[in-house]
């Protein structure tokens, strides 16, 4: 009969109507402010700089090598080396930054400088409510700012902050393990590869 | 009772007894416009968010909830938004018409309001020929339509304005000709007396509403098609179809002449709900024997708003259609139709001096067959014979 399926349709919206009220799993729409779907471990927004320990100034993995700075697409990230030297985990000295700033008005959040960063020190963050109302400095983001400890970085990418990590700790042994063979022979001097190219191999 | 029912008249009758005599029926007139306007404005807000609201629910969404509790405030957001808002007129336009268009499409829409009967006591003019008075009032929104597209010097504001036009001269028909039973049974082109011939109950309870007919019924349902396209809602929303061509013959105005065609539009539907109400669903009358102790604008005001919330429902339900559809549907569907429910109308009236017991059921039976088999037969034709299954010259 002519109608039939204008009837069909009338009903379906019908029972949604009435559903919607009583049923909530209908209600497909999140709340924003009120309510937020859980974080997906692979979402990524802006860079952070991650540390190591409970002191960001310490522990901070970058040594202000400026790959990321030079790859940086759309040039959002400015770097000034401190000249004084710090020994990183492995205990050689390497230098670090004095400034690390990121436009986050800028960032295209391309990750390139995550994917060219040797020493796993930039990753990625998942902030995403960022707007503010002074669109330059409120958006130009320093060291104070970008550094978030390694616990956050396993919080958000757990996968790959364990594998980071289990590296870390295997290079750690291996040095630890030839300063060791080095006290007690000294004649064959340990040929390990510098634990740069392993974090560039990730 | 009657006190309450009456309670606008004498209200209006107090206010007006303060003018000097001269000067009664033009303060009595004033206070008809303000009340209809005020009435109408405050439905039009409050529908624009029913309407969101309901839209939301029947998608299975939340619809406006922001603003105020439960988003009871939004349609004043809207409106300060709207008020607001740059008014831009695109430079090449024709700018006196542009500025025109709005107020030609609103005026008249508003002007349509003064014959509907209200309540009991209620009409603002009782015209001996209100419905022809509706009509030739309600058929000058086209022009504003087309005014606005053409002014906007804009290809898509054309088009959309061609559509409005194919479409509400197309609808025009089946719209006057579906209430011409009623006006042929009523014998009367008042709309006071349309209502009051319904005003009598059947068997002792049940009101003599048009619609408890079968011609009434498909006069109802005709009626309320021909309305929605009248008014450019969806499924009929061509004219203004966002997918295709932006906004229509909207797509230049911004602001509040914006805001004055979204006015227009709505109002124009009540005025169809009106009409539909008072034509079709016995006015101000109470349903059934027994009822009328309620005030006779309230049963106006339910039955209107039934049917605003019918509309809403087929815009949240149907997909819009296409323009030969939308014209072969009116010129090979609708007016086919309404000229058969002529004829329906025409047998009921013989038949409904049928002398002999159980005249009724087989009353119902004949007239209800003689409508559906067009009915079913004029689908058929429209819907064409089916295309022959489908061949794949490469795919297996």
């Amino acid at each position: 009969m002519n109608g039939a399926g204008i009837i069909k349709g009338m009903i379906e919206t019908a029972r949604n109507l009435a559903g919607s009220y009583h049923d909530k799993e209908r209600l497909t729409t999140v709340q924003y402010p009120e309510e937020t779907l859980p974080p997906v471990e692979n979402a990524r927004t802006i860079p952070f700089l991650v540390y190591d320990g409970g002191d960001a100034a310490a522990g901070l993995r970058c040594t202000a090598c400026t790959i990321c700075e030079k790859e940086c697409p759309p040039q959002c990230i400015y770097i000034v080396k401190d000249m004084a030297k710090k020994p990183d985990y492995l205990g050689k000295m390497q230098l670090h930054p004095k400034v690390f700033d990121i436009d986050i008005a800028v960032c295209m959040s391309c990750g390139i400088c995550v994917e060219v960063c040797p020493f796993d020190a930039i990753k990625m963050d998942q902030v995403f409510e960022l707007s503010t109302d002074d669109r330059f400095g409120g958006l130009l983001w320093g060291i104070k700012q970008l550094a978030k400890p390694n616990e956050y970085f396993q919080k958000l990418h757990r996968t790959e902050a364990s594998e980071i990590d289990a590296r870390r700790e295997q290079d750690r042994r291996k040095t630890q393990a030839a300063a060791a063979a080095k006290a007690a022979v000294p004649a064959p001097a340990a040929n390990l590869p510098p634990p740069a190219n392993k974090g560039a191999a990730a | 009772m009657s006190r309450l029912d009456q309670i606008f008249v004498l209200t209006g009758h107090w206010l007006a007894g303060w003018a000097p005599a001269a000067l009664r029926p033009l303060a009595s007139a004033v206070l008809a416009i303000a009340c209809i306007m005020a009435v109408f404005a405050t439905c039009f807000a409050l529908t624009t968010l029913a309407e969101r609201k309901l839209l939301g629910r029947m998608q299975n969404r939340f619809g406006p909830n922001r603003v105020g509790p439960c988003g009871l405030f939004q349609p004043v957001a809207d409106g300060v938004k709207m008020l607001i808002k740059e008014d831009i007129v695109p430079f090449s336009a024709d700018k006196t018409l542009h500025f025109l268009a709005p107020i030609v499409l609103t005026v008249p829409i508003w002007l349509a309001f003064a014959v509907l009967p209200f309540g009991r006591n209620m009409t603002a003019i009782d015209l001996d020929g209100g419905i022809l008075f509706f009509f030739a009032i309600g058929s000058a929104s086209e022009l504003a339509v087309f005014m606005a597209g053409w002014s906007s010097q804009n290809k898509y504001s054309v088009v959309g304005a061609m559509r409005a036009i194919a479409q509400m001269i197309s609808y025009e028909v089946p719209l006057v000709l579906s209430t011409v039973p009623v006006l042929m049974l009523a014998g009367s082109l008042s709309l006071n007396d349309i209502v009051a011939a319904q005003g009598t109950y059947a068997f002792g309870w049940l009101a003599r509403w048009n619609v408890f007919t079968p011609w009434g019924l498909a006069g109802l349902f005709l009626f309320l098609i021909a309305a929605t396209a009248e008014s450019n809602r969806s499924p009929f929303d061509l004219p203004e179809g966002e997918s295709e061509i932006i906004a229509g013959y909207l797509t230049e105005y911004s602001g509040f002449k914006y805001a004055l065609f979204f006015l227009g539009e709505y109002v124009g539907l009540f005025a169809g709900a009106g009409l539909g109400v008072t034509l079709f669903l016995g006015g101000w009358h109470a349903p059934v024997k027994g009822l009328e102790w309620a005030p006779s604008w309230l049963w106006f005001g339910v039955k209107f708003a039934a049917l605003i919330f019918l509309f809403i429902w087929a815009r949240a339900t149907l997909p819009r259609l296409r323009l030969d559809q939308l014209l072969n549907f009116a010129w090979r569907f609708m007016v086919p139709l309404s000229l058969v429910n002529l004829l329906v109308a025409a047998a009921w009236y013989w038949t409904g001096a049928w002398p002999f017991g159980g005249a009724a059921p087989i009353r119902w039976v004949l007239c209800a067959g003689l409508f559906i088999f067009p009915y079913h037969w004029l689908g058929r034709a429209l819907r064409g014979p089916l295309p022959p299954p489908r061949k794949y010259s490469y795919a297996e």
